[in-house]
């Protein structure tokens, strides 16, 4: 063949892949699956959007996130607020502030009443978040098991926020009772299979936004930082910039993915954004394979839907199950399932050669 | 006063309680730079332990003391069959260790659920802890000084171990330069070894001290473990005087935080504090110069 | 010429991002009209399928697995008997483990997918939050057993355990009633705890007792030591807890622990039964517990019931408030749709108001209007079985009233 045109098929396989993905996502699930099963796909749709970033900020530039529910919860609670004022109508008030509060609203609430606002505040909020933590951590070069833990103590930390602002936030109930969702009535399935479609949607196109961070110079210096932080410097680079980069983008992510989560699975509340939950979606990322393009997307899609499927045959077996995958996954599997063809492959050539 | 007293001394009680978990963590971070989130588990087991012991030698005087060693030996030897199993197979994988463990984590505190139910199963205190002193208006409970003995008991006994004994010398030998220990004929993969059980064992002593508290549930670990972390983080790897200071700071602040918001707040407000820390001493309190260590 | 192609290529993506975005929103078009999905349970055979949705796994499992036993117990009963209207009841069981999440998830499978007449179970304020839009998009039924903060009524959802006006608000008349002047108030960070002291604080002022304290620990810690000294130095009349779960321990270690006790600052609880009293790591003989069923409650059907439990369950297992509440909620189903003769809906909610069963606890009787329950309320002080022995009771069953619209002191907006 051609030599340039197998280049070009290379080049092309991966927005192939992209496409095939979006084709099974968009159009076949729908026309196959049932409605409560098409909504389950929609959260999973949700965790692997957040994976993407998790792929970004862990694969490619070696920060372990162990806290991305905190951005999944801003995201989440940011649309979370709008729906439920939305459901309490102009001039309304949040039920639950009147249950639990004096029925006052706090004044952080009064902008989301506006879409677009809130929109705004879901890419905004955790980029500013990511750049604060991110800009301490980063230059005071704090780094690998610590910027670990620190970000799992941050989850910890804001999920006991969450329960104990009851009135402002609606505590360990959280937030639910949505009714309509930017004016479409939620529990319509028609518009159920549009907010599906929007969050299918919202992870191809970060699946395009990390394809070409990828093929950039900055994907190329976020590796080459993940690999030999201190070479980087001496070649003029400040690694904290480019770290901090991508972790804002995969804060970003998070939060897109939670945002679509609420009117999703019609509830937000701090279980969904603990430590727990911010292991469960590194679980995904590490079974596809971190590092890959595809790889934290399908495997937070297989986590999700193993924990339905699962969690349905064998209620308390679950845990193990999740536990397992991380200690067979990384001790054998580094790079994930995703990468096992090339290890294989690797595996192979060396044994023959 | 007593606003002053109580929280010090309730405090210094929660201090020595994370200082006791944060000894193995502190020992096996500095040694291997192995981040073990499974040692909460340690811990939870050694309170298992503690109520184990108690339902077979009912009598509360007796079972707690019979408890302090076996919980050492139990919990010590989960942590070598951590290390033998799964970890020495990925030592220079810091942060797959780190995810091993916590994978290692959620499969112990189901284990523990399926054996002994979720929900928390009390263990009786011993009647010669019951009761308490009066200090400027706070009762103090004999169980926090007994919490606070033991683990300068740990404390002390760790020190001893790593001063006067040939094989704390090997410990610290390993810790400063593996290399360089392993050539003078140290043989660092038994020092790890040994160094996991010593600190997993600790965790598990810190655990019938947990049992004393509440209730003995499969989640217990993970109360203490974090702040566990934080103390580490603060106090410089590997070192144990950093640790100490960093362990009672930790405790004393969150009491005292507590005291004057709530409990929830009293967590937020901590994380906070040590965030900031790090701002002034990113390597924590003290630190080693080595070659070994990143 | 990489250039360009680079550009290329990244023109094609976010072009095939564009429309894919457009595609989705297409689907929205004929979106406003049109409601939830028609009703697909099917009754016309000799069966009725009935979902029992309770934690089997999670923090709450053991607290729900008694709900599910006794949900068991009934439904193996009126299958006995006959089963509902002639058929048969054949339950469909899910696990909510102790997520609300789930729990939203599970309800929704049962309606939609096993098309389940009606729904059991739920034990957190939580669950039942996030279970109620769902039952309400999909016009279904909930029977949720345990008492709770109030403030609430579906019309699709029956509460058979006891709202405020039946447990908190008896439970100050109690301590009223004994002379209280001080109270300090304790609690898990969490709703229910939020709610009742809100209502405790201001019936407290109306009854001239001060509260002297209120503290709050997070629902998983177990050091109550600071939080407890505060009681120590207030020295309270009573105590009023209304910790969840295995909190209670830590919290009753710490109270002995600091020199308190039942002579010198009792403890009422709202969440203490039979099953908990013997786990606490202390005795706690003298204490007191507000319900509305002790298992010590002397009526022949209550008498029947322990019998039936005990010997399904082994004779060790005591009987509680929730396990009563859940029994109870399947014969009361059963009354309603026996009354309707009809499983549909809105049958059953027509049917409801009045509808009575002989319950172990006594009479209780159905209000069609909140559809929750007149129950008797009770006050147990605790003995060395760890029994509760009857100290007060309201006499006569309570109307439910979960927005205390009957109290003038009630202030919703106040603090």
């Amino acid at each position: 063949m051609n030599p340039r045109l197998t280049a070009l098929v290379r080049g092309a396989a991966p927005l192939i892949a992209i496409a095939a993905l979006a084709v099974l996502l968009l159009v076949v699930a729908p026309a196959t699956l049932s409605s409560f099963r098409l909504n389950n796909l929609g959260k999973y749709i949700c965790w692997a959007i957040a994976a993407v970033g998790i792929g970004l900020a862990w694969g490619r530039g070696g920060m372990l996130v162990m806290g991305q529910g905190v951005f999944f919860g801003l995201g989440g609670y940011a649309m979370a607020m709008h729906l439920k004022l939305e459901a309490a109508g102009p001039e309304g008030i949040p039920d639950f502030m009147t249950l639990y509060g004096n029925g006052t609203m706090p004044g952080f609430w009064e902008p989301f009443r506006s879409g677009a606002f809130t929109l705004v505040a879901i890419l905004v909020l955790p980029a500013v978040a990511a750049t604060i933590l991110g800009w301490a951590i980063f230059k005071r070069r704090v780094k690998g098991a610590y910027f670990a833990i620190l970000t799992q103590a941050l989850a910890v930390v804001f999920a006991t926020l969450l329960i104990a602002t009851i009135q402002e936030t609606g505590g360990f109930n959280g937030l639910n009772q949505f009714t309509s969702f930017f004016g479409y009535n939620l529990y319509d399935p028609v518009n159920k299979r549009m907010v599906y479609s929007i969050a299918a949607g919202l992870l191809i196109a970060c699946l395009l936004v990390v394809w070409q961070l990828y093929r950039s110079r900055f994907g190329e210096l976020l590796v080459a930082t993940r690999d030999a932080e201190e070479r980087v410097r001496f070649l003029g680079h400040d690694p904290a910039n480019i770290k901090l980069v991508a972790f804002v983008v995969a804060a970003m992510m998070a939060s897109v993915g939670g945002a679509m989560f609420a009117p999703i699975a019609g509830i937000i509340s701090p279980s969904d954004v603990d430590a727990t939950a911010s292991i469960f979606l590194i679980a995904g990322v590490a079974l596809g394979g971190r590092a890959l393009l595809l790889g934290p997307a399908l495997g937070a899609l297989t986590v999700g839907y193993g924990r339905t499927t699962l969690s349905e045959t064998f209620p308390t077996q679950w845990t193990y199950f999740l536990g397992l995958l991380f200690v067979v996954v990384i001790l054998l599997l580094p790079r994930g399932v995703g990468d096992l063809p090339r290890t294989l492959r690797s595996a192979l050539k060396r044994s023959t050669a | 006063m007593d606003a002053f007293t109580t929280p010090l001394l309730a405090g210094t009680a929660t201090g020595a309680l994370l200082l006791i978990a944060a000894l193995g963590l502190t020992l096996t971070f500095g040694q291997m730079g192995v981040i073990n989130m499974a040692h909460g588990e340690f811990l939870m087991i050694g309170a298992y332990t503690a109520f184990v012991t108690q339902q077979v030698v009912t009598n509360a005087d007796v079972s707690i003391l019979l408890a302090l060693p076996l919980a050492f030996v139990v919990a010590g030897m989960f942590g070598l069959l951590l290390e033998v199993a799964v970890i020495s197979w990925m030592y220079r994988r810091p942060l797959d260790t780190l995810l091993v463990t916590v994978g290692v984590s959620l499969v112990l505190q189901q284990l523990a659920k399926d054996i002994f139910g979720a929900q928390g199963d009390p263990v009786v205190g011993p009647s010669w802890l019951a009761g308490n002193i009066g200090v400027f208006g706070y009762n103090w409970p004999y169980r926090q000084m007994f919490t606070i003995v033991l683990a300068l008991a740990a404390l002390g006994g760790l020190a001893a171990l790593l001063k006067y004994t040939p094989f704390g010398r090997q410990i610290r030998a390993t810790v400063q330069n593996r290399d360089l220990a392993e050539t003078m004929g140290v043989s660092t993969r038994v020092v790890d070894r040994i160094t996991f059980f010593v600190g997993s064992g600790l965790a598990g002593v810190g655990g019938v001290a947990v049992s004393l508290i509440g209730g003995t549930n499969p989640n217990l670990g993970r109360g203490y473990i974090i702040s566990a972390f934080l103390v580490v983080v603060a106090g410089g790897l590997g070192q144990l005087k950093g640790t100490v200071i960093a362990a009672f700071a930790v405790g004393i602040a969150t009491a005292y935080f507590a005291d004057w918001t709530s409990a929830s707040m009293a967590q937020v407000a901590t994380f906070a504090l040590v965030v900031l820390f790090l701002q002034l001493r990113p390597q924590g309190l003290f630190t080693i110069r080595t070659r070994g260590l990143v | 010429m990489l250039k360009s192609r680079t550009r290329l290529a990244t023109g094609t993506a976010f072009a095939l991002a564009g429309a894919l975005f457009l595609s989705a929103c297409g689907g929205a078009k004929s979106g406003e009209e049109g409601a939830a999905g028609e009703s697909c349970v099917d009754t016309s055979g000799d069966t009725v399928k009935l979902g029992f949705l309770n934690s089997t796994s999670g923090a709450m499992s053991i607290s729900e697995q008694t709900v599910r036993d006794s949900l068991s117990l009934a439904m193996k009963e009126i299958n006995a008997d006959g089963g509902i209207m002639g058929k048969q009841i054949e339950a469909v069981v899910e696990d909510g483990a102790s997520d609300p999440a789930i729990f939203a998830e599970k309800i929704e499978k049962l309606l939609t997918g096993d098309c389940v007449a009606a729904v059991f179970g739920g034990w957190t304020s939580a669950s039942r939050k996030a279970m109620l839009p769902v039952v309400e998009a999909n016009n279904g039924l909930l029977f949720y057993p345990v008492q709770y903060e109030g403030l609430e009524a579906s019309e699709n959802i029956y509460y058979t355990g006891a709202t405020t006006n039946q447990q908190i608000i008896p439970a100050m008349d109690f301590l009223a009633s004994e002379g209280t002047k001080t109270l300090f108030l304790a609690g898990s960070d969490y709703v229910f705890p939020r709610t009742a002291n809100k209502i405790i604080k201001q019936y407290a002022a109306e009854l001239g007792i001060e509260i002297v304290g209120e503290e709050y620990v997070p629902l998983d810690d177990d050091d109550w030591t600071t939080q407890v000294a505060k009681i120590v130095k207030a020295k309270p009349d009573f105590v009023f807890n209304t910790i969840n779960g295995s909190s209670n321990v830590g919290f009753i270690k710490a109270y002995y622990e600091q020199g308190l006790g039942a002579d010198t600052s009792p403890i009422i609880s709202v969440s203490i039964a039979e099953e908990e009293a013997p786990a606490m790591g202390h005795s706690v003989t003298g204490q007191y517990a507000a319900w509305n069923y002790f298992q010590s409650v002397d009526t022949p059907t209550n008498a029947a019931f322990i019998k039936a439990f005990q010997d399904e369950y082994g004779a060790s297992r005591p009987t509680s408030d929730p396990m009563e509440a859940a029994y109870t909620s399947l014969y009361l189903y059963k009354a309603i749709v026996e009354k309707a003769e009809s499983f549909d809906v809105d049958d059953v909610n027509a049917a409801s108001d009045g509808v009575s069963f002989d319950a172990p606890e006594g009479t209780v009787t159905i209000d069609g209007e909140n559809h929750h329950i007149a129950k008797t309320a009770l006050i147990g002080k605790i003995n060395d079985d760890n029994q509760f022995d009857v100290v007060w009771s309201s006499e006569t069953p309570i109307e439910p009233d979960p927005f205390l619209e009957g109290y003038s002191w009630w202030d919703p907006t106040a603090e």
